[in-house]
């Protein structure tokens, strides 16, 4: 009993990491078209930074503002300098993020070492919530809470706010919503810097679970990308759906089939391709 | 080129041997691997218009399907090369039926995702895969009783399988088939009407581009003896990807150019310095912003580009 409950905080709390990369990785690609392969780059370098900002303020939370903020800035000055001028590319712009990725993977390489780097979690959530006999690990409630919160706001924003409404009119017809005015290319900037935040902050509020290493993009990336596939390219409830199943298949794949997990993976994905190409929640095919 | 060419491109790649040093011949073996591989490539990428960022994926399951036939199975290299291209070729039907339910950016993602599936499952697959230490302990073919250790007669036999490879890819670029490729990628709707079957089309070029892969896997690990995830990885990918568009896609000659770029870049540099994946990023940025169309009309752009203004200021 008490394993099965750990395993599925487990699959619930990656399942939260996931939407916090894929929430933002599905709107960039819904909106802009861009496949963006930094993605998974994004997360462990905003790891990397909250590590280095807990060297001398020991708060979780603040490195997690601290290094979503920095891949936001991050994040915005690639795209503005870099993805900018290659609009219309989008092979030359997928190459682009690629080659970024492998930069900065090897820049994480020299600075911060290739052993892997436990983040400690806050002294205040070490203990597990006792409930009836049963202990519940409160870290991973806690980040269940948080991208729930976060899926929370990404939708008022989106459903209730007027910058929410320009960039569903961008994402479903780019060229009717810069002809009506809506600047599209601001929005660009700020969606983008809002993948790239939500990213940076996964990345370090992962760390307790999931620490970080060399190739922890290389881990995070592709499931990033079939939690996008799987619920659909521009769909926020899609990533959400997407990324707490993919969340739970990975756990439990791992639990039992501890060989083939990553076979697993794949095979729900190729159910709804197959069947629905645009993905369970998705407008637009990908 | 011309037939005098020819003859003398013959006439070198013959020759090299007798006068490049061992590690040249090597250099020269591993450049042709990488360019099949390449050129398998540029079928989808350069002729298809479908940007794959999976290919390792032929190269490495190839491999290793003929590395563990042959130390687990115990099975000898006549049974395990048919074998390997067979099963290779299998799973290229259907991964290409799974990434062809899209085509642009949604075929890279999706090729993506499934060649990280491949290279996850050699990590974690243990006891098939031996994990992070990869399979050791393989042997070379001996084609019609001949040793293919030394550095020189490997040489030949990579460059007797590059000259079909390369021959066969061109025959089928050539073809009223690869016209037909040709049209799915600039004008598919028109293809349609015009009562092509686009889809099918597409996806016979992602068969025909796997079995490529296939064989510069088999190649890749006859070479190395050994083989190993990374073989697998984006990295191994990316290679790849780099060596078409640095040539030049959708020509022939351009992923071979490119391959030899990328093997000697590859070689150089890890001579000197471990960062060869930086390198590599940074190599991909430059090309992408200042040589989209490849290294060989790129450098002859900015030449020309440098003469005029060179030439305007005096």
């Amino acid at each position: 009993m008490q394993y099965w409950i750990i395993q599925t905080l487990n699959s619930l709390a990656l399942g939260g990491l996931l939407f916090l990369l894929a929430a933002g990785f599905s709107l960039i690609f819904g909106l802009m078209r861009i496949a963006n392969l930094t993605h998974g780059s994004l997360y462990m370098l905003g790891a990397y930074v909250g590590i280095s900002v807990l060297k001398y303020v020991p708060n979780l939370w603040l490195a997690a503002i601290i290094g979503g903020l920095v891949m936001a800035l991050f994040g915005g000055l690639v795209e503005r300098l870099i993805l900018r001028p290659l609009a219309g590319n989008a092979l030359g712009q997928v190459l682009v993020t690629l080659g970024i990725s492998f930069i900065v993977a090897d820049l994480c390489l020299i600075v911060w070492g290739g052993d892997p780097i436990p983040v400690p979690t806050p002294p205040a959530l070490q203990q597990p919530i006792l409930v009836g006999g049963v202990a519940f690990p409160t870290y991973r409630l806690v980040v269940l809470a948080i991208a729930v919160a976060t899926a929370l706001a990404l939708y008022l924003l989106m459903d209730r706010t007027r910058i929410g409404a320009m960039i569903r009119a961008g994402v479903d017809d780019m060229q009717m919503a810069r002809a009506v005015g809506i600047p599209v290319s601001r929005l660009f900037t700020a969606v983008f810097c809002l993948g790239a935040a939500l990213a940076g902050a996964g990345g370090i509020i992962g760390g307790p679970i999931m620490s970080a290493y060399p190739g922890l993009d290389a881990d995070m990336l592709p499931l990033a990308l079939i939690v996008v596939m799987l619920g659909g390219v521009g769909s926020l409830l899609g990533a959400f759906v997407g990324s707490f199943l993919i969340g739970a298949i990975y756990t439990f794949g791992t639990a039992l089939l501890p060989d083939l997990a990553y076979v697993i993976l794949f095979l729900p994905m190729i159910v709804v391709i197959a069947f629905r190409p645009t993905g369970l929640f998705g407008r637009q095919s990908v | 080129m011309s037939r005098a060419g020819w003859v003398a491109l013959a006439a070198a790649l013959l020759g090299f041997p007798l006068v490049g040093g061992e590690y040249y011949i090597n250099l020269a073996s591993q450049i042709f691997i990488a360019a099949i591989f390449a050129a398998s490539l540029n079928l989808l990428v350069g002729y298809g218009g479908l940007p794959s960022l999976g290919h390792a994926s032929w190269l490495g399951l190839a491999a290793y399907i003929s590395a563990w036939m042959s130390l687990k199975l115990g099975l000898a290299h006549w049974a395990t090369a048919p074998l390997a291209l067979l099963a290779t070729t299998l799973v290229g039907c259907a991964f290409g039926w799974v990434s062809l339910r899209a085509t642009g950016l949604g075929f890279l993602m999706l090729t993506l995702a499934l060649s990280q599936v491949l290279w996850g499952t050699a990590y974690r697959w243990v006891s098939v895969t031996d994990g992070d230490n990869g399979l050791r302990g393989l042997t070379r073919p001996t084609p019609f009783g001949i040793s293919l250790d030394d550095a020189a007669s490997f040489y030949y036999f990579a460059l007797a399988i590059t000259a079909v490879a390369v021959w066969l890819m061109a025959v089928f670029v050539a073809s009223p088939f690869g016209v037909a490729l040709r049209g799915t990628r600039d004008q598919a709707r028109r293809m349609s009407a015009l009562g092509h079957d686009v889809w099918l089309i597409r996806w016979i070029t992602f068969v025909y581009a796997a079995f490529w892969g296939a064989v510069s896997g088999l190649l890749f690990v006859y070479y190395n003896k050994y083989i190993h995830p990374a073989s697998l990885s984006i990295t191994a990918s990316a290679e790849g990807l780099l060596a078409v568009i640095a040539g030049g896609s959708a020509t022939l000659a351009g992923p071979i150019v490119g391959a030899v770029i990328v093997m000697i870049l590859k070689n150089y540099v890890s001579g000197f310095i471990e960062r060869w994946n930086m390198l590599l990023g940074f190599v991909f940025v430059f090309i992408v912003i200042f040589m989209p169309e490849g290294v060989v009309p790129g450098v002859r752009r900015l030449f020309g580009r440098g003469m005029r203004a060179w030439r305007s200021r005096r």
